[in-house]
């Protein structure tokens, strides 16, 4: 449990971190999670490494308790010529296949559908792997949400749907999403169980989600869990949330910090001490800056890949133009 | 060499891809117990089972967005769109999601997902079985885009379909599923993608079609040849990839252009071509380049016979680039 605390404290770091680099104009754009450490956390340790994860783009806890190293984070966001999806993406896009951690899209809940059609091949490989969508309040109103809860149910295939609700898609609250009570009794109308778990507590995103992942594995289908979270920062660094919420609703939410939970109840299992928590906290911090700063000095990427990976091979169209870029910069047209 | 049909050879080389790899599975609506709403699946869940060969539930955001999931698990899915009408749905998993997988993820997550889907008017199917959308795909990078006119071709251009690495579309000229058969070679007879066929050739002008449009610029050729008018038809096959050196050939020998395609005018596929023809086969043409196309209508029911391009349009816009120069 210490190491899942550690990873939260990390995510969290890493969130303040960015959204001030962001400010300072050495990243483009930033997207925060703060205040799903523990529902991300506590969900990834509920799986194991061969289970196949299909993040939205608020998913970096979830990356980094899938070992992914913040080196490689950083790369992403920076788009320099060591990030693994060079450069394709805006930040927070990840992609790392090396821990089945399928590359995020902007497009809200496409990847729920995918995340189906990656369980249904398992189940006909006879794998035995669960595959997780991540996705929000909002995507709950999205064709793909719908579609996918409906195909899993009909073919029970090994999947989860993890849905964090964070209470506010962009400027539209929860209550203003669906009228639905619950995001979860959604899963009843396709004859799936839907649990609404306390997303704060990360004993019961891992309960919540060990039990689903048994499930699916015994051949008993899919499940739906929403867990109940609050979105501490902006939607993104393009976003002001105080257009549409008050920020005493904000510090009423913070009083469920999930990291401040974990941290007093294992303070007061003995596990662990104020002491060690500042020790923890320069410690991660440190890292941080020290690995962000490493990454800035990596080499850009190289203008001619933007030509690369449209299709498996360099298209006799896409070298003609790659050869007009070329002849562009040769003449001092545009700048390498 | 088997005599067939165009529906008869997507069916036997669906049967034939299935035999041969584990991999392939088929999923749609209907594709299962029913065979497929025009029987190109016929067959396939009797011999193959509900494992491989999916009924979906009707969507099709569903049934792309699976397909995607089930590529880059490492299966092969053919996911087929019941009419090219209803593929909007999907739109979103196909432009935003399949077409941009590889990409996105720096080359770690292709996709390859063949979309079959029958296109096109002829068939008094209205404003919702006829249209003929192929520029709205054409135009997202990623995709491949083919469009057989022939029993032999639609063999051919399905096996490289299941045989690629990348998403493609694969559209089905609905109107000749059945209008004409042809010897269809039994066994791998791939037609690589990006590869023309020059379907008959001529000196004076150059007809350029595909899918159902296909028999209807020879029949064009026909009529213009006792007019002393020698028509070269060039069937495009692959839209994307497209045969440039093909295309530009064929001018270069004819120095006269007409384009022919059921699209809309506007910003549909002829005009890539033209836009190609003007770019690099300039000087070697004789006469203006010519569209013939459906009109910039929504596809009408009743008057479909109005909206179609025909052979007597056809003729009629090659006399006229023969006359102009």
């Amino acid at each position: 449990m210490l190491d899942a605390y550690r990873l939260m404290v990390l995510a969290r770091a890493t969130d303040e971190r960015c959204l001030s680099l962001q400010r300072q104009g050495r990243i483009g754009f930033y997207a925060p999670l703060m205040g799903q450490e523990a529902a991300q956390v506590g969900a990834s340790r509920a799986l194991s490494p061969a289970d196949w994860i299909f993040p939205a783009y608020r998913e970096l806890a979830v990356a980094l308790a899938r070992g992914v190293s913040l080196r490689a984070i950083f790369d992403q966001l920076l788009g320099n010529a060591d990030d693994l999806i060079k450069g394709r993406q805006m930040p927070n896009h990840f992609g790392f296949r090396d821990v089945n951690f399928v590359v995020a899209s902007s497009p809200i809940g496409t990847q729920i559908t995918q995340a189906v059609g990656a369980a249904m091949a398992a189940q006909r490989r006879k794998d035995s792997i669960v595959t997780i969508s991540f996705f929000g309040d909002g995507a709950t109103s999205s064709n793909d949400f719908h579609a996918g809860l409906n195909f899993a149910g009909v073919y029970q295939c090994p999947t989860i749907f993890f849905c964090q609700n964070n209470q506010w898609a962009i400027s539209l609250p929860r209550e203003r999403q669906t009228h639905s009570a619950t995001l979860a009794e959604k899963a009843n109308a396709y004859g799936i169980p839907g649990v609404v778990v306390d997303g704060n507590d990360l004993n019961a995103v891992y309960g919540a989600v060990s039990e689903a992942r048994a499930r699916a594995l015994s051949g008993k289908g899919p499940t739906m869990i929403e867990a109940e979270v609050y979105r501490f920062g902006p939607h993104s660094t393009s976003d002001d949330p105080k257009r549409y919420r008050t920020d005493a609703e904000v510090s009423e939410a913070r009083e469920r910090d999930p990291i401040g939970r974990l941290k007093d109840f294992l303070i007061a299992k003995g596990l662990w001490s104020e002491e060690s928590d500042r020790k923890q906290s320069e410690e991660v911090r440190a890292l941080v800056a020290r690995t962000f700063e490493a990454a800035e000095k990596a080499s850009p990427l190289d203008p001619r890949s933007i030509f690369d990976d449209v299709f498996a091979r360099l298209s006799p169209r896409l070298e003609e133009e790659r050869a007009e870029y070329d002849a562009l910069v040769r003449t001092g047209v545009l700048k390498p | 060499m088997t005599e067939m049909n165009l529906v008869q050879a997507i069916n036997r080389t669906l049967h034939d891809v299935m035999r041969s790899d584990p991999n392939v599975l088929v999923l749609g609506e209907d594709v299962g117990v029913n065979g497929g709403v025009f029987r190109a699946t016929d067959g396939l869940y009797k011999e193959f089972g509900a494992d491989r060969v999916i009924d979906t539930p009707l969507s099709e955001t569903g049934i792309i967005g699976a397909a995607i999931g089930m590529a880059l698990y490492g299966l092969k899915p053919i996911a087929e769109i019941q009419f090219l009408d209803f593929i909007y749905p999907a739109f979103d998993q196909i432009v935003s999601e399949l077409a941009k997988f590889r990409y996105r993820s720096g080359g770690q997550y292709p996709a390859h997902v063949v979309i079959r889907t029958p296109y096109g008017g002829g068939i008094k199917g209205g404003l919702y079985h006829s249209q003929s959308t192929e520029a709205y795909f054409c135009h997202t990078a990623g995709l491949k885009v083919v469009v057989p006119s022939t029993p032999a071709d639609a063999r051919g251009l399905l096996l490289s379909a299941v045989d690629d690495e990348d998403p493609v579309l694969f559209l089905e000229p609905k109107r000749i599923y059945r209008s004409l058969t042809g010897e269809v070679p039994d066994g791998d007879a791939r037609i690589p993608f990006g590869r023309a066929r020059v379907a008959r050739e001529g000196s004076d002008v150059s007809l350029f079609a595909y899918g159902a449009m296909l028999p209807v610029a020879l029949e064009a050729a026909e009529k213009l040849a006792p007019d002393g008018i020698s028509a070269e038809v060039v069937d495009l096959r692959s839209l994307v990839p497209l045969d440039e050196k093909a295309v530009i050939d064929s001018v270069e020998k004819t120095g006269r252009a007409v384009i022919v395609h059921e699209a809309a005018r506007f910003c549909g596929f002829g005009a890539e071509l033209a836009a190609l023809l003007s770019e690099k086969a300039l000087y070697s043409l004789k006469a203006p380049i010519v569209r013939v196309t459906g009109f910039d209508t929504p596809f009408p029911y009743a008057l479909e016979n109005v909206y179609l391009p025909n052979a007597d349009r056809i003729a009629h816009a090659a006399r006229n680039t023969v006359r102009a120069s």
